[in-house]
């Protein structure tokens, strides 16, 4: 008896010191010797980077431009998109973050709250084009007034439109929707081609996430908002979300939505238009090149109640962990990744957006007129990253209140959206 | 024998002792640490939380309707699945000249791994993959969800209970069954007044499995229906699972969930022993 006493007493201890000593962080990676500089060291040290599957094309050519060019080595781990955040909640528990990592820029406040990332005000305040990094995933990366990340990739929304089907319904293929009205017109139209297996329009009508990043623009484009500024209450029952439920619920009820929009949970809600059998419909702005392989896309900003234009800036911003033993070298990379070769050669020749204002007209946009329409629109004071700690549990997770608001006006009881916004409000707020 | 050397008995138990300890004791207590804590996923251990925490859990506004429904999926899955693998060993028994090949048909579904037949199910239902013809919305309403994910289940398990039925069937004696036949009794009464209650100690085997077993459903709600639609085919560990890395982020809360479901588990199992002993004494 007294033994096993003894027992469970000593791994009681043992597992309250262990605990201890991983609760008791340290403060001093930051200062590994040396000052601070603009470029960080190069030095031909191996640094460890981790990302998300839908950010993989992107990673991996800045990665291998990287390494090629620098001494230091990037060593990059990219994990699928549902497992990301247990993986870094995992690591960050045990202390065992890579030197870099990114994250979701909607994620990102709360992540900087739980003091995942590494303080870098002092370094980006060194970058001679500080002011030229775009402003949403900055602001998303601040707290208490320290900024801790920068973009990554940017992954915006705006309209892709098919202008082989755009033709054939007697729609002005050079002309896609400036106004969500004339969204629902052209998306009408193509459906009364009557042509099997295609359809007007699609969504994720079970995917938080997408709803997140294609209907916000539509509310910011006529100049409301859908939180407050400190994100902790929705206003996504203002009269312009109010017109951009009931245009979907229209389609909806015409039957201009690929069927499968209702269960549709993000895993294939690109497909459709991909495979040429959706007319019209709000998409990641990333994916322009793969969809030009098989669709004539045509390309304009996500339109508001009564015009204007707008999109969701979004993808995944970067930071340093705080796990990093190596932040000077990790520095050295973010800095790289925020010139003007990593930004025009390897990002914007991979099709995507470039994350400074000031390189949005290069020669990759100037030889395609879709990306300049989607670098233009980057920079509009409409365009914005939604800031909040409690994004996540309120707008992604799987069955969300966000989610029970969208499935309610779209295919349930519409009437019941004061008390769907209560519900938003309760989660943002907690 | 009896006075043998004492240190040699430990030394015998302590490989097993071991693995109990660190994959057993250590996590429960573990949890049984976090549950108390008010534990970020990415914040760490940030000190007492005792009673809020389990307060807080049980206050989440999907926690009765995942026991609801995780109840309603484990009498569901336990009836089909239970009546369709005796059905099984009875009929594999029964036939002799298709008996391997029936055997082994009924059980190759049970050499895929739950996640991989998920998949597998995922695929044959989703409106892009699926070789069904039409547009039928297998995931689409809760009800059919629910129907579909047992469908997989019932695929995936009903060979693994066929097999233990059929070990407990061989186990019964021919001259029982000889006796019986000899006293008149018909087919049904056979089955009944024979079969049944000799097979008792294997179906109870069995029972305690499968409740457990859907008491405890994760992956294949997981990988099909996360949960949806609208909150629909939520279980109580994907809840647990949903509060620790999937918004909240509140490894103390979903450890308290943790603890709360053990305890259950651990009265439903206490229940079902008794339940089971008591009729067969």
């Amino acid at each position: 008896m007294s033994i096993r006493r003894a027992v469970a007493v000593t791994m009681i201890a043992c597992l309250l010191t262990s605990a201890a000593a991983c609760g008791g962080d340290d403060d001093d990676a930051s200062g590994g010797g040396g000052e601070i500089t603009a470029e960080g060291t190069d030095d031909g040290s191996e640094l460890t980077l981790w990302t998300r599957a839908p950010l993989e094309l992107q990673a991996k050519a800045l990665v291998d431009a990287y390494n090629k060019t620098h001494k230091n080595q990037v060593k990059l781990t990219v994990t699928p998109n549902d497992d990301y955040v247990a993986k870094v909640g995992a690591a960050a528990g045990s202390g065992g973050l890579p030197d870099l990592f990114a994250a979701d820029i909607v994620y990102v406040p709360n992540w900087t709250k739980a003091g995942l990332f590494d303080d870098l005000s002092e370094r980006i305040e060194l970058l001679p084009y500080a002011d030229k990094i775009n402003q949403g995933h900055l602001t998303a990366g601040t707290f208490e007034d320290k900024r801790y990340v920068l973009p990554f990739v940017l992954d915006l929304s705006v309209i892709f439109y098919n202008k082989k089907l755009y033709r054939e319904a007697g729609l002005d293929p050079e002309k896609g929707p400036s106004t969500i009205d004339e969204f629902k017109d052209q998306a009408l139209a193509i459906q009364q081609l009557g042509k099997k297996d295609t359809y007007g329009t699609y969504f994720g009508g079970n995917c938080g996430g997408c709803n997140v990043f294609t209907w916000f623009p539509m509310v910011w484009a006529g100049g409301q908002e859908v939180m407050n500024p400190e994100g902790t209450q929705s206003l996504l029952d203002g009269t312009a979300a109010q017109q951009v439920y009931r245009t979907w619920r229209e389609l909806q009820d015409a039957g201009a939505i690929a069927p499968g929009a209702k269960d549709e949970t993000g895993a294939t809600w690109v497909a459709g238009f991909q495979e040429g059998k959706v007319g019209v419909m709000p998409y990641p702005a990333t994916l322009l090149s793969t969809a030009a392989k098989t669709v004539d896309v045509g390309v304009v900003p996500i339109p508001g109640v009564d015009g204007g234009a707008s999109t969701f800036v979004g993808g995944d911003g970067i930071g340093i962990s705080k796990d990093s033993k190596h932040s000077e070298q990790a520095w050295n990379f973010l800095s790289w990744l925020s010139s003007e070769a990593a930004q025009v050669d390897v990002i914007a020749a991979t099709g995507s957006t470039v994350s400074r204002t000031d390189l949005a007209d290069n020669k990759y946009s100037q030889k395609d007129p879709r990306v300049a329409v989607v670098n233009r629109v980057a920079s509009l004071p409409q365009s914005k990253t939604p800031v909040s700690v409690n994004f996540q549990q309120a707008f992604n997770a799987p069955g969300s209140p966000w989610m029970t608001l969208v499935r309610n006006q779209v295919y349930g009881e519409a009437g019941s959206l004061a008390q769907d916004n209560t519900a938003l409000t309760d989660a943002l707020a907690q | 024998m009896a006075k043998a050397n004492p240190a040699a008995g430990w030394a015998y138990a302590t490989p097993t002792a071991l693995f109990v300890l660190v994959f057993f004791v250590l996590p429960i207590l573990l949890v049984g640490r976090m549950s108390v804590s008010d534990w970020g996923l990415f914040a760490g251990n940030r000190g007492w939380n005792a009673p809020e925490n389990f307060t807080d859990a049980l206050e989440n506004r999907l926690f009765w309707p995942a026991v609801w429904f995780t109840v309603k999926y484990t009498v569901v899955t336990t009836v089909i699945l239970l009546g369709l693998a005796l059905g099984l060993a009875l009929l594999v028994q029964e036939s002799s000249r298709w008996t391997s090949f029936l055997r082994t048909s009924f059980l190759v579904p049970s050499a895929l791994g739950l996640a991989s037949a998920s998949l597998l199910f995922y695929a044959l239902y989703s409106p892009q993959a699926s070789p069904f013809p039409g547009q039928i919305s297998f995931l689409g309403t809760p009800w059919s969800a629910l129907w579909s994910t047992v469908a997989l289940i019932v695929w995936r398990f009903a060979g693994f209970y066929m097999l233990l039925l059929l070990v407990g069937l061989h186990s019964i004696p021919g001259d029982v069954y000889e006796a019986a036949r000899l006293d008149g009794a018909s087919r049904g009464q056979t089955f009944r007044h024979v079969t049944l209650p000799l097979l008792r100690p294997s179906l109870a085997l069995c029972t305690i499995l499968c409740v457990t077993g859907s008491l405890l459903a994760f992956d294949q709600f997981y990988i099909l229906t996360k949960g949806g639609p609208d909150n629909s085919t939520v279980t109580i560990v994907q809840l647990v699972y949903n509060v620790a890395f999937q918004g909240q982020n509140n490894l103390g809360r979903a450890a308290a969930l943790s603890i709360v479901v053990l305890a259950a588990l651990l009265i439903v199992n206490v229940l079902q022993f008794r339940g089971l002993r008591g009729k067969e004494s």
